[in-house]
């Protein structure tokens, strides 16, 4: 590994924000220094945990190799609080290595002038059905709700990913560089989620982000009610809360079973459920729940279960009422995963209004805009934007650094990736976008997406617009 | 003529003014008299006892004009007793015409309206022939107020979408509209053999094929929905052999066929942000709306999700975006929406005479830092206030005042 040279006037961010990041990299360029970029999936493997299997489906993720690539003259977004003028980032073997306004470049290093364009980090979409509700949308595409019964937290979303998914490339077209795709809202619990590294890739486990925490699915109000109140239910919300209840009282029951075992060992192991297993793993707070639910009343109904048997809400997603409650919310240190203005298409997303992010954000709750969408997926930027601008129209205060973090730092958190992506400091992993203007316009378009400092989209080079095997030969 | 008439005189003044109709004027005034576009310019004289709007710094554009959705025909997607935008059991429901199910009281118009649309088709839905489709305003108490112009068009599919009705072919789709319109034209001269049972039976009911004699007869478009190439060049064989005046709605591989598109002068309503691919249009993309324009086709806009019409300027921004010019995005969901509806005598642009739908924005209304200052709808400065900003208001400060 070469050593790279860094002009003596190198700025280097303080790593200011409560990421971790000064943890995971530390302060300095040099990247003998770093971690490596890729790792084993084995923080979140939750089987180690569970019954001492080792790692079950793991990653097989491998940096692209890649020179080293300088933007510079660029205004740089850093989702730490800064937005540098004239500024340049350096990143090389999928690593920021510097950022600020006199950053040398290397000998070996890819030049681009970022003259009148923007930086910010990789986008990052907390809930996509991307590859499970892949297009061209047939029943032979609809892999995405398991909706046999109303209780599968043992399927997993990454068996059911089609890397083949033709919106993968208008996601990444967006500046999208991680996503987690998610099962469907048809169940209570629907099961486990994928966090992938937004890649060309032949399978999904090249795909799977090292070190990313799987999330739980789980799903409030009236989809699960409406799809099981004439199969044998749950028919109501009530319903809905037992069955979640019912649940995690058998998840405790066979997490003491197991450690128990792993304790001492005695006899036969217990038998597998792949059920309990993955609800084992969120009583021991290595799965994140990622709960689709609507209403401010429901929410709180879940943040009592969430209570009652000892785990945390990662994220409420869609979450359209959450200004109503955002004091709770900031007080629970739950996120929010939200639309900037869908409303209005059901009943229970009728009190959807411009100002949720900016209101949540006010209180001190951690804001996320997501998509749930192969379309919207493309634009959280400008979802983002709508609703910083909606915010400071009410008089409520959003930073243009915060409406950034919407789409990137938050996200990281959500998906417990914030040391790793989500903002732009040394020692973070090189997702990057080049945009053709301010990010926060609706007249910006990405330029370019590196991925772990891969070039993996180049809107001025069909070298760089990778295209799926679906698309090949069709018009 | 309008309902109701406003004997009030309104000068927005100091404005940057994009008439669409012509250049845009620096420092103008639009001068509102009674509901309408009194005078447009930098020379217009504001009448003692008018009311005045300092529009100084702003931009002051027509309302937009929406050519798709079902606003007051649809007030929950998922709640079916809240719609009224399709007519069940019947394929062929040239006659249904959705005027009488608009509900003025919507939630969704004052959501909408604040955000700079002032007027959207409301369009049925339904198997080959889905109805006819109105143009109102987003103001009015009721129905009568709201009418623009019913029917603004009639509506059909010719794609994958109405496939059942064709028994599960295009090319029986594409069978079964013509039979339906030949037996439209036979009906019409054979009235007396019909009363009496003395033809054949016909393909669809009388009340139905009186509703199509206006499409026969060139006096009403027919909005078709088309998105593969060749679904549009059906659409487009079809209009030539009855003679129709056709728009073409989805489209999304028009841009494939922009000449042949523009020569036979018909118009296209495009959502700019819809690139995901099926097969009822593999060759989707973002650069639709602008590769039609730049191709001579007449372009409209549409936002087809009616809860959130407003939109409809994002749409039109990202079409910008993606090589529309900026003047031809604004006239796409102003001036051309007007012509396409057969309105641009009344709507569309800042002229003196025409109906005074007028948007006073802070900026450019394609881009998310501006926000919407003045909204008027024939005249009256329309509250910028909705159940949403109601909501607003109450969880504010938390705990809410209840």
């Amino acid at each position: 590994m070469r050593h790279l040279s860094v002009g003596l006037g190198l700025i280097l961010l303080a790593a200011g924000c409560a990421s971790g990041a000064a943890r995971t990299a530390g302060n300095t360029a040099s990247p003998q220094n770093a971690p490596p970029a890729v790792k084993p999936s084995t923080t979140s493997t939750a089987l180690q945990d569970t019954v001492g299997l080792g790692p079950q489906y793991p990653s097989t993720y491998q940096r692209h190799p890649t020179p080293p690539v300088l933007i510079r003259n660029a205004t740089i977004m850093t989702a730490t609080g800064q937005e540098i003028q004239s500024g340049s980032i350096l990143f090389r073997d999928g690593r920021i290595v510097a950022v600020g306004t006199n950053v040398e470049a290397p000998s070996d290093a890819t030049v681009v002038d970022g003259k009148g364009k923007w930086v910010t980090p990789g986008v990052i979409d907390t809930h996509s059905h991307l590859g499970v509700y892949a297009a061209p949308g047939t029943f032979a595409e609809s892999d995405g709700n398991e909706a046999t019964n109303p209780v599968t937290a043992e399927v997993w979303a990454e068996h059911s990913f089609w890397p083949q998914d033709p919106q993968i490339p208008l996601a990444i077209a967006g500046g999208v560089t991680t996503i987690q795709a998610l099962p469907g809202s048809a169940n209570l619990i629907g099961g486990r989620s994928a966090v992938l590294k937004l890649i060309p890739a032949r399978s999904v486990q090249e795909m799977k982000f090292p070190g990313a925490h799987y999330g739980l699915k789980m799903a409030c109000g009236e989809n699960p009610k409406r799809v099981y109140g004439q199969r044998g239910g749950p028919s109501t919300r009530m319903g809905n809360m037992a069955g979640y209840r019912a649940a995690f009282i058998q998840a405790q029951l066979y997490r003491r079973r197991w450690d128990k075992w792993n304790k001492d060992h005695e006899g036969d192991s217990p038998e597998r459920n792949l059920r309990n297993e993955s609800l084992a793993e969120v009583l021991r707070g290595n799965i994140y729940v990622q709960n689709h639910c609507y209403r401010a009343d429901e929410m709180m109904q879940m943040l009592d279960l969430a209570h009652e048997f000892g785990f945390k809400i990662r994220s409420f997603h869609h979450a359209v009422e959450a200004y109503k409650i955002a004091d709770v919310l900031a007080r629970e240190g739950t996120a929010v995963s939200i639309w900037s203005d869908w409303w209005g298409f059901k009943e229970e997303a009728m009190d959807g209004i411009y100002e949720n992010a900016a209101l949540v954000q006010q209180a001190g709750g951690r804001v996320v805009i997501h998509s749930d969408d192969a379309s919207g997926i493309q634009r959280l930027n400008q979802e983002a934007a709508k609703a910083m601008y909606h915010g400071r129209r009410a008089g409520i205060p959003i930073t243009r650094d915060q409406a950034v973090r919407w789409f990137t730092a938050n996200p990281a958190w959500v998906l417990g990736l914030d040391s790793i992506v989500g903002t732009l400091e040394p020692g973070k992993m090189a997702d990057v976008v080049l945009w053709s203007a301010d990010p926060l316009s609706v007249y910006a378009r990405a330029l370019q997406v590196y991925n772990d400092g891969w070039l993996v989209y180049d809107r001025n080079d069909p070298a760089h617009q990778p295209k799926t095997d679906f698309t090949l030969g069709q018009p | 003529m309008i309902a109701f008439l406003l004997a009030q005189t309104i000068a927005i003044t100091g404005g940057t003014v994009y008439p669409v109709s012509g250049p845009k004027i620096e420092n103008a005034t639009v001068l509102i008299r009674d509901g309408r576009i009194a005078a447009v310019g930098t020379n217009v004289a504001v009448p003692a006892g008018a009311t005045r709007i300092d529009a100084s710094g702003k931009w002051v554009t027509p309302g937009l004009i929406d050519g798709a959705g079902q606003m007051g025909l649809r007030e929950i997607g998922a709640v079916q007793n809240t719609n009224e935008y399709t007519l069940r059991g019947n394929e062929v429901a040239a006659a249904f015409n959705v005027l009488e199910g608009i509900n003025p009281a919507s939630t969704l118009i004052a959501v909408n309206r604040m955000e700079g649309v002032t007027t959207t088709l409301a369009v049925p839905n339904g198997s080959l022939i889905w109805g006819q489709a109105v143009l109102i305003d987003l103001d009015g108490a009721t129905i009568e107020a709201m009418r623009v112009k019913s029917p603004a068009a009639m509506v059909a599919d010719l794609s994958e979408g109405s496939k059942e009705a064709g028994g599960g072919s295009r090319a029986g789709v594409a069978q079964r509209l013509r039979r339906v319109l030949n037996d439209a034209r036979e009906y019409a001269t054979r009235r007396a053999d019909y009363r009496r049972r003395q033809i054949q039976d016909l393909s669809a009911s009388a009340a139905d094929l009186d509703a199509l004699q206006p499409v026969l007869r060139g006096e009403l478009a027919l909005i078709v929905v088309a998105n593969r190439r060749s679904d549009i060049e059906t659409a487009l064989r079809i209009a030539r052999e009855f003679k129709l005046r056709l728009i073409l709605a989805g489209a999304a591989e028009a841009w494939m066929i922009p000449g042949e598109i523009a020569a036979a002068g018909v118009p296209v309503l495009v959502e700019p942000l819809d690139n995901i691919p099926s097969y009822d249009a593999l060759g989707i993309r973002y650069e639709n709306a602008a590769l039609l324009s730049k191709g001579g086709v007449k372009v409209s806009l549409m936002e087809t999700a009616t809860e959130n019409t407003r939109d409809l300027r994002q749409q039109a921004g990202n079409a910008v975006a993606t090589g529309m010019s900026w003047e031809q995005a604004l006239r796409a969901v102003t001036l051309t929406p007007a012509e396409v509806f057969g309105v641009a005598d009344r709507y569309g642009s800042l002229e003196p005479g025409k109906v005074a739908n007028v948007v006073v924005w802070t900026g450019d209304p394609f881009d998310f830092s501006t926000g919407v200052e003045h909204v008027f709808i024939r005249g009256r400065d329309i509250p910028l206030r909705s159940r949403q900003t109601e909501l607003l208001e109450r969880y504010r400060t938390l705990p809410p005042k209840y």
